[in-house]
C-alpha cells in the first residue's frame, strides 16, 4: 500500500499548486454556484414583486360599451388605455401584455341577465405576461361576483346560497419545504460538483501525465499499476469531497441571505442535514471519480479527455433534470438507482425529514457497487499498452 | 547479467522485434546500435518488464521479468525514452518522489539526493520547480530519479537525445564513471561516436533483428571496415535511417 498511498499524496500535493485544479475544486462550486443562486433569487422575487404592485396599465377596446365595468377597474387603480386598432398584433408584438375588448353584444347580454362575454387577449406562453393577466382575471371576476351578489339581493335571495361549499386550505408544509427553487436547485448543484470537483485532477493524473511523458518512467517504479491507479482516483476524489463540503458550507451561510421575505420561506442548513447530504453523496464521489479516470486514462490526448468531460457532465444532469421537470414521491425502489436516489435524498434532508435507514443503506449500497465497478476497470487500465504508450 | 533470447514483439502487423537474442556482462558498457525504429526502445521495455514479450526468454540476474517484474524494477534503473518531469514540483521533489515509491527512507532519500547532487553537477537547480529547465537538466534530473534507489543495473534509452556538446561529454563521464563503481550499463543510441566512445561490446540492431555482436575490434574485423561508421553501414546492409 506503501505505493499508493506515495502517488496519493503526490497528486494532491502537486495539484494543490495548480491554479487550474484550485479553481475548478475551490471556485466553481464553492462560491460561484451559490453567488448565482442568491442572485436568482434575489432577482426572481423581486421581478416578482415588481409585477404584482405595479400599476396595471390596460387597453380596453369598446370601453363605451360596459362604462360601469371601466370605471370600477380604474377605481381599482387601473390605468385604461385607449383602444388599439388591432389588439391582436400590439400583443404579439409584445407592446401590451393584456388586452381587455368588449364586444358589443356586451350590452344586450348583459340587460338581458345573461352571462355577458368579455374578451382577454394574452399569450400565457410568455411567462411574464402571466401576473398581469391574472390581475385582470380576479379584477372582472371580483366585479362579476359583486354585481351577482347585488342581483341576487334585488330579489330577496341570500348570497350565501350561491356559495355551496367552501373550501379551506390548511398548509401542512414545513417552511423549508416550501423553498421549491432551493429544493429542486440543491441537489443538482451538488451532483454536479461530485463531477467537476475532481474533474481536472481525473485529467492532469492520467493524460495529463501521458502527455507530459511521465507515465512510462512512473510505471517502472516496484509499485503495482493497479496502486498507482488507486492512487490516482483517491485523489480525484478526495477533491471532489472536499469541494462538496466547502459547497454546502457556502450554502449554509448563503441561505440567510436569501430574500426569505419575498419567497414566504426560512430555509437553513443545520450541521445534521450538511452531515447527512455529505454521507449519502459520498459514494457518487467514488463513482465520479473512477467514471472520469477511465475516460481521460482512455483518451489519446489531453484534448481529447477535455473534450470526453463536457459529455461527462450530462451523466449527473439526467437524473436531476428527470426529477426536476417531474418531481416524484421518493419510493424504495428508487432507492436502488444511483445518482437518482441522491436527488431524492438530498431533498429530504433539506426538508428537515429524517431518513430511513433503509432507504440510505440502499442508496449507498447500490451507487458504491457502480462506483467500484467502475474502479475496478479503471485500475486495470495501465495494464494495457495502448493506454500507456500514445503513439 | 542479462540474458535475453529469440525475443519477439509484434504490434498489431508490424513486427518490432523479431528474435533477438544477446547477454549483457556484468561490469560493462553494452550498446544497442541501430538506425531508428530498429526495435531498441522496444527491446528495452520488454527488459524493464514495460511490455511482455510475445515469445523468447529474459533473465537479469537470473530474474524474469514477466515473473518478478517488482524484483526487476528494485534491481534496475532506467531512463526511458520519455523523460518527463512533474513542472509543478522542483527537481528534488521529482527524484525523491521516485525513491518514495521504491519505499526509501526520507533520510535514505536525503543522502542519496545530496550524492546525485554532487555527481551530476545539480546543485543551481535543484531546489527549483522543472518547469522551464534546459534538455540537459532535464536530463540530470531524469538519471538521478532512475538512480536514487542504487540500482546495479542501469539501462539508459537514448540517453543524448537532444543536448548539446558540452551536456553529452558531461553525460558520457557519468555513464563511464558508473562502470567503474561497478555497474553493469545497456544503453541504446543510434549515434556511432557513443558507441565508440563508451561501449565495451556493441549490438548493432537492424530490422527487429540482430546484425552483428562484439567488441568495437572485432566488429571491424568481422566487416573488413577501417571505420566504425564503415563497419555499421555493411553489417546492417543500407545507410537508411542513420541521419536522424
Amino acid at each position: 500500500m506503501n505505493g499508493l498511498i506515495t502517488v496519493y499524496k503526490k497528486e494532491v500535493r502537486e495539484n494543490l499548486r495548480d491554479r487550474r485544479s484550485l479553481f475548478n475544486s475551490v471556485l466553481l462550486g464553492p462560491i460561484l454556484f451559490p453567488i448565482l443562486f442568491i442572485g436568482l433569487a434575489y432577482f426572481a422575487s423581486s421581478k416578482q414583486q415588481e409585477s404584482v404592485e405595479k400599476v396595471l396599465e390596460v387597453p380596453v377596446v369598446g370601453e363605451e360599451h360596459a362604462p360601469n365595468l371601466v370605471s370600477f377597474l380604474e377605481q381599482q387603480g387601473v390605468i385604461i388605455q385607449t383602444a388599439p386598432e388591432d389588439p391582436e398584433a400590439m400583443v404579439r408584438s409584445q407592446e401590451a401584455q393584456v388586452i381587455i375588448r368588449i364586444p358589443e353584444t356586451f350590452t344586450e347580454q348583459w340587460r338581458t341577465g345573461k352571462p355577458a362575454v368579455i374578451e382577454l387577449i394574452a399569450d400565457p406562453s410568455r411567462r411574464e405576461s402571466n401576473i398581469p393577466m391574472q390581475r385582470v382575471k380576479g379584477l372582472l371576476n371580483a366585479y362579476g361576483a359583486q354585481i351577482g351578489q347585488l342581483r341576487l339581493q334585488l330579489r330577496g335571495v341570500s348570497p350565501t346560497l350561491r356559495t355551496p361549499i367552501m373550501v379551506k386550505d390548511i398548509d401542512l408544509s414545513t417552511p423549508q419545504s416550501r423553498g421549491m427553487l432551493v429544493m429542486i436547485m440543491l441537489p443538482y448543484v451538488l451532483m454536479i460538483t461530485a463531477f467537476t470537483g475532481g474533474m481536472h485532477l481525473a485529467i492532469d493524473t492520467t493524460a495529463g501525465e501521458k502527455e507530459r511523458k511521465s507515465l512510462e518512467p512512473l510505471l517502472i517504479n516496484p509499485v503495482p499499476r493497479w496502486q498507482i491507479m488507486l492512487g490516482k482516483m483517491c485523489a480525484t476524489a478526495t477533491y471532489a469531497f472536499t469541494s462538496l463540503v466547502l459547497t454546502l458550507i457556502a450554502f449554509r451561510f448563503a441561505f440567510p441571505l436569501l430574500p426569505t421575505g419575498a419567497l414566504g420561506v426560512d430555509l437553513n442548513l443545520s450541521g445534521a442535514a450538511i452531515g447527512g447530504i455529505l454521507l449519502a453523496i459520498a459514494p457518487v464521489v467514488i463513482l465520479a471519480a473512477a467514471m472520469l479516470t477511465t475516460l481521460a486514462a482512455l483518451a489519446k490526448s489531453l484534448r481529447e479527455a477535455q473534450s470526453y468531460m463536457g459529455l461527462v457532465f450530462l451523466i449527473p444532469m439526467i437524473p436531476s433534470l428527470i426529477f426536476m421537470v417531474n418531481p416524484m414521491k421518493p419510493e424504495t425502489w428508487m432507492m436502488a438507482i444511483p445518482m437518482f436516489s441522491q436527488n431524492l435524498l438530498i431533498g429530504e434532508f433539506v426538508r428537515g425529514e429524517s431518513v430511513s435507514t433503509l432507504w440510505l443503506g440502499l442508496s449507498l449500497g447500490s451507487t458504491l457497487i457502480l462506483g467500484l465497478g467502475f474502479a475496478a476497470i479503471a485500475a486495470s487500465l495501465f495494464n494495457r499498452p495502448r493506454v500507456v504508450f500514445s503513439n | 547479467m542479462i540474458k535475453v533470447s529469440n525475443l519477439h514483439k509484434s504490434f498489431g502487423k508490424v513486427k518490432a522485434v523479431r528474435g533477438i537474442s544477446f547477454e549483457v556482462r556484468n561490469g560493462e558498457i553494452t550498446g544497442l546500435l541501430g538506425p531508428n525504429g530498429a526495435g531498441k526502445t522496444t527491446t528495452l521495455r520488454m527488459l524493464y518488464s514495460l511490455l511482455p514479450p510475445d515469445e523468447g526468454e529474459i533473465r537479469i540476474d537470473g530474474l524474469d521479468p514477466t515473473k518478478d517484474a517488482m524484483e526487476i524494477k528494485r534491481t534496475l534503473g532506467v531512463v526511458p525514452d520519455s523523460r518527463g518531469l512533474y513542472t509543478r514540483m522542483s527537481a528534488r521533489e521529482n527524484i525523491a518522489y521516485f525513491g518514495k515509491l521504491h519505499a526509501m527512507s526520507a533520510e535514505d532519500i536525503h543522502t542519496r539526493v545530496q550524492e546525485l547532487v554532487e555527481t551530476l553537477d545539480m546543485a543551481d537547480f535543484i531546489e527549483r520547480r522543472t518547469e522551464g529547465f534546459s534538455q540537459g537538466q532535464r536530463v540530470k534530473v531524469a538519471i538521478a530519479r532512475a538512480m536514487v534507489h542504487k540500482p546495479q543495473t542501469v539501462l539508459l534509452d537514448e540517453p543524448s537525445n537532444g543536448l548539446d556538446v558540452m551536456s553529452t561529454r558531461a553525460l558520457r563521464r557519468y555513464i563511464l564513471s558508473l562502470k567503474e563503481a561497478g555497474h553493469s550499463v545497456v544503453l541504446s543510441t543510434h549515434i556511432m561516436q557513443e558507441v565508440a566512445a563508451l561501449c565495451d561490446r556493441i549490438i548493432i540492431i537492424a530490422d527487429g533483428r540482430i546484425a552483428a555482436d562484439g567488441s568495437a575490434h572485432e566488429l571491424l574485423e568481422k566487416s573488413g571496415c577501417d571505420s566504425l561508421e564503415d563497419a555499421f553501414v555493411r553489417l546492417i546492409g543500407s545507410e537508411e535511417g542513420l541521419l536522424a
